[in-house]
């Protein structure tokens, strides 16, 4: 693996003096009604050189989306400037795509429309632009429709679409947001090896390809510089170059060994990355976490993965169990995430183990195994934990949502408060810790037990 | 069809006759481009202070072009300051929240209230010419349709995806490419049922702002409205030309419908944001006529194209279109001098119109306003009683209508038109028959106000039982729900939003018709009820200016009040609990 990945220096002299982008010190808060500052991308320098594909890969709240548009100009950052040719950003006139994950075509537009309409912004004339625009059609292999209008289109036309929109105005940088997530898994394969034969044959005049993806498999495929972002605040984990020559075979040594190593990365991150000596990872902001975040997992889906595992004998390769399960990293690791919370597995050098409690909740049948999840997450999820005290102390045994949101409002940005208390939810009505009524917005006891607590208050 | 474009499906017709539709085009154009000239003419004449309305059949046609031209350059306007306030609402965060607040407030004063104010100042403004009165009245007519083509204005620019906002800016569009090209094309649905419901607003205005008195001058417009009023008036009551006017106006409603609000509802399709082909269209056999390519369309096709490439090209050069402008612009663009200065003023000129109405209201005797608030009740329970009436037969008929698709297909266009006839034209025939029956106008006048505003409901009702998702309906049959069960469990939950947006609208215009309704004249009598509107209408009558000013704030008072307190609530309970999506 330490020939498939190297560590680049991203600040050595002779490769920044040329970069396309550069990002110094940006940060990104976003400030709250409570005056509080939740910080989304903590200080972090970047730089876009010519000639190199970069992905930036990273879990849900990294903030990947952030970082391109602030790389990109569309968003101002709360700190630090970016620099275009080494002159601000907000000034010059830089020459950019985005290549969006929706699409972001204009319904009532024809093909044809859609894609001479940046060349129209720029005042090229009617003749030029038709010109420009059919020979870009041509090229991304959408000839014969530029009359049709984008609803008569499938998905993966429509981004070819989009490609053709974003190459035609020859842009330096091309900037793609999760471009193949929205597509079935064959046409995603068929647009990404395109995509390498245009930037291979330099069909397009770019100079440089950032990529924002969450598929591990996607990025190692097409990158030769792959950052890896971690989250609560976004910060760049670990940023290397990709060694293995075009074109990349999947089963191939090399390959696999390098998508295991970043889902080793990604799954502990508490731990700073392995391979990476001589890299200046930037200090992380380690506030207080007061409250552990609940990752977004449904207990049905923690019960499977232990299940599975115990049929695999009660240890797995990550990388391999997401394999068997067809599963993106955005969609498992919440669910490794919680089952860790809760004690049930643990992992081991990028191995799923299952634990004694966790063995015994995937054997129980569905009573034991509530009562399993229940006693786990009162030991160890704080949130869950204070609902259910708050509860049992009131005397009308009921509690206003507000309650919680007001204290989760310090450490979370007001969506993902909501996140946190539906997550709690779900775990807290599984194991019939409290229920929910969403009329009134407030946790209430189960009926049961509310009977029960009445009924020992009146023996007394 | 050229061969290249095979592939693509773009459903056009081609027809043989096209010299036919250019003729009529043509035919079209001069008759317009010949009543302007006349109108011009007419409005530059002296002001004769007693217009007379003749009531023979044959002066109908001209007057039938008069109030249609009214409305035209009524709607114009409308639709242009509604475009501009709610643009400019939506981009400027700073004076947003006071922006729509005031829109909200403006929507909720009755329109006729404005009617002495504006006529008067009309007036004083154009001294010499007939054009003051008919400023007025056009000016009366956008008051009452400009409101809410502004919100939907500022709601579609507000709930634009964000990824078509970024690939705008990140490809640079200047704001006149964005303009055209995203955010029109975005609101262009909303607009156009906004205007179906807003030009039949104004007919119910147009009709009354025709005729009417002041004292102690009468003022008369030729066009229908006054030709119906006039007839009505007459003593003995002229039927005969009262229900060829009725005839008439019905006429320019229907082939408004079918000429006009079909083609545009069917080439609004183009702009729906969706991401596949629906299922139902509306058809329109004029719009496949008018989208042909003939050589009277390609004309201004081609001469709208090169005007456009120069603009283009100009525009290409500003800072907009060479660098990329962020979007979450924290910085504050611009001075402050200016919009301290703008509210300097404003908050000058509101002052001044304090001082100036708590001047007019010192005229007003305590046993008066005694007499408003009574009348303000009365009002308030025959509104009340019009919306209870008016959803206990909606309710029921709306929701067999909705549940039966084929009915519905038949049925739904002919409640759109029976929505556009405005009430007020009725009113005379229908105040005649009251009069022969003998009842009073306390009880009459609700029915009047149920006559304008039922087809509102009705027409929610429908398209929210039409919106009850199949599967929910094949459930209720599955576990044989009782006719109760159904009712409560799956019917009127279903359908509480829409309603509610009905009642709203019912709600808004029952007050504006209580105006009409409560105070009648009719042959040589005058007609009225113990009620705000009646004191509203009287106070204009006799030209009592500051209790028309103390009953005009206090019915904006208990509308806007009524509006926040029970509306707003049903609203966000429709939108939270009874949503159908999740």
């Amino acid at each position: 693996m330490q020939e498939a990945a190297i560590p680049s220096e991203g600040q050595t002299p002779a490769s920044t003096s040329d970069a396309i982008i550069r990002a110094e010190g940006i940060e990104k808060y976003y400030a709250q009604p409570s005056q509080n500052r939740i910080q989304v991308i903590s200080a972090t320098n970047l730089s876009i050189v010519p000639g190199e594909i970069v992905a930036l890969l990273g879990p849900s709240g990294s903030g990947k989306s952030t970082m391109l548009r602030m790389l990109s100009g569309l968003s101002t950052p709360t700190a630090g400037q970016v620099y275009w040719h080494e002159k601000p950003i907000a000034n010059a006139e830089i020459n950019v795509s985005i290549v969006f994950q929706s699409f972001a075509l204009f319904p009532w537009l024809t093909v044809l429309e859609n894609v001479e309409a940046p060349l129209q912004a720029r005042g090229v004339s009617a003749d030029a632009r038709r010109e420009r625009s059919l020979k870009m059609l041509d090229t991304v292999g959408l000839d014969g429709f530029e009359a049709a209008y984008p609803k008569e289109l499938s998905g993966g036309m429509k981004q070819r679409v989009g490609f053709a929109r974003a190459l035609v105005v020859e842009p330096e940088v091309l900037f793609m947001d999760e471009p193949f997530s929205a597509l079935d898994v064959l046409t995603a394969e068929n647009l990404r090896s395109e995509l390498l034969e245009l930037w291979a044959n330099k069909t397009m005049p770019t100079k440089a390809v950032f990529l924002v993806t969450h598929n591990i498999e996607e990025a190692v495929l097409l990158a030769d510089r792959i950052i890896v972002l971690g989250r609560n605040p976004g910060h760049i984990r670990t940023d290397f170059r990709v060694q293995i020559p075009q074109p990349r075979d999947r089963k191939s040594e090399p390959f696999t060994q390098l998508v295991d190593y970043i889902y080793k990365v990604l799954t502990r991150p508490d731990v700073a990355p392995a391979a990476a000596p001589g890299q200046k990872t930037p200090i992380r902001d380690q506030r207080q976490m007061h409250y552990q975040m609940l990752p977004h997992a449904r207990p049905g889906g923690i019960a499977g993965l232990l299940e599975l595992l115990i049929d695999k004998g009660g240890r797995d390769d990550v990388y391999r169990l997401a394999d068997d399960l067809a599963f993106e990293i955005d969609d498992l690791l919440p669910i490794v995430d919680a089952a860790q919370l809760l004690g049930f597995l643990q992992i081991e050098e990028g191995d799923a183990v299952i634990t004694l409690t966790g063995t015994e909740f995937a054997n129980s049948e569905i009573l034991r195994q509530k009562e399993l999840f229940r006693v786990a997450a009162v030991a160890n999820v704080l949130l869950l934990r204070q609902i259910r005290r708050a509860l049992e102390s009131k005397s009308d045994h009921t509690v206003p949502e507000d309650f919680f949101l007001d204290m989760l409002d310090e450490q979370f940005s007001e969506v993902e408060c909501q996140h946190q208390i539906e997550t709690a939810v779900t775990w807290g009505r599984y194991a019939e810790l409290f229920d929910y009524d969403a009329g009134h917005r407030r946790f209430v006891l189960p009926d049961a037990q509310d009977e029960e607590i009445a009924a020992a208050g009146e023996d007394e | 069809m050229k061969p290249q474009h095979l592939l693509a499906r773009i459903p056009v017709t081609v027809r043989r006759q096209s010299l036919l539709i250019d003729l009529v085009v043509i035919l079209c154009g001069l008759a317009f481009f010949f009543g302007m000239i006349q109108l011009g003419t007419y409005w530059m004449a002296q002001p004769m202070p007693e217009v007379l309305i003749s009531h023979s059949v044959r002066a109908l046609p001209l007057y039938a072009c008069y109030s249609l031209e009214r409305m035209g350059i009524a709607y114009l306007l409308s639709l242009i300051f509604a475009v501009s306030y709610g643009y400019t609402a939506a981009y400027n965060p700073r004076a947003e929240a006071w922006m729509i607040a005031v829109l909200d407030i403006l929507q909720s004063i009755p329109v006729l209230s404005f009617l002495p104010p504006v006529m008067l100042a009309m007036m004083a403004l154009v001294p010499g010419h007939q054009l003051g009165i008919e400023m007025g009245s056009i000016l009366l007519i956008f008051t009452g349709q400009v409101w809410n083509l502004a919100f939907s204005f500022y709601s579609s620019l507000k709930s634009i995806p964000r990824e078509m906002i970024e690939a705008a800016r990140i490809y640079r569009y200047s704001a006149w490419q964005r303009f055209w090209q995203l955010e029109m094309p975005f609101a262009a649905i909303g607009l156009v049922w906004n205007s179906i419901v807003s030009v039949a607003v104004g007919w119910f205005f147009l009709i009354t702002c025709e005729m009417f008195t002041i004292r102690p001058r009468n003022f008369r417009l030729p066009g229908l409205g006054s030709y119906l009023q006039s007839a009505a008036s007459a003593d003995p009551v002229d039927t005969h030309a009262l229900l060829w006017g009725l005839g008439v106006l019905v006429l320019i409603i229907v082939a408004t419908d079918q000429l006009i609000w079909r083609p545009l509802i069917a080439w609004s399709d183009k702009f729906k944001f969706e991401q596949t082909e629906s299922a139902s269209r509306v058809t329109s056999p004029i719009l496949a006529l008018l989208q042909r390519p003939s050589a009277l369309t390609r004309l201004p096709a081609r001469a709208w194209t090169a005007c456009e490439e120069r603009i283009y090209r100009r525009l290409s050069k500003t800072r907009d279109c060479r660098v990329v402008q962020p979007i979450d612009d924290e910085s504050e663009k611009g001075s402050k001098l200016v919009p301290l200065l703008l509210a300097f003023f404003a908050a000058l000129a509101v002052l001044w119109g304090a001082v100036q109405a708590y001047r007019m209201l010192q005229g007003v005797t305590w046993p008066e306003i005694r007499l408003l608030l009574l009348g303000a009740g009365a009002t308030y329970l025959r509104v009340a009683a019009t919306l209870i009436l008016g959803a206990l037969w909606t309710i029921p008929v709306g929701v067999a209508i909705g549940l039966n698709p084929k009915l519905a297909r038949i049925l739904q266009p002919i409640t759109q038109v029976l929505a556009s006839i405005p009430a007020t034209a009725l009113f005379p025939v229908l105040m005649l028959g009251l009069i022969r029956l003998g009842g009073g106008l306390g009880i009459g006048s609700i029915a009047l106000m149920l006559l304008g505003t039922q087809w509102y409901i009705l027409f929610n009702v429908i398209a929210g039982a039409m919106a009850i998702p199949s599967d929910l309906e094949e459930v209720a049959a599955l576990y044989r729900f009782s006719r109760w069960q159904r009712w409560t469990r799956l019917i009127l939950p279903g359908i509480f939003p829409y309603l509610v947006t009905g009642m709203i609208t019912a709600s808004g215009g029952a007050w504006n018709a209580s105006i009409i309704a409560e105070y009648f004249h009719i042959g040589d009598k005058t007609l009225q009820t113990l009620g705000l509107g009646a004191q509203i209408s009287a106070a204009t009558d006799s030209g009592s200016f500051s209790t028309l000013l103390l009953a005009t704030i206090l019915m904006a008072t208990i509308v806007v009040t009524t509006n926040r307190l029970v509306w707003r609530r049903l609203y966000r309970l429709a939108e939270t609990r009874y949503k159908l999506e999740g």
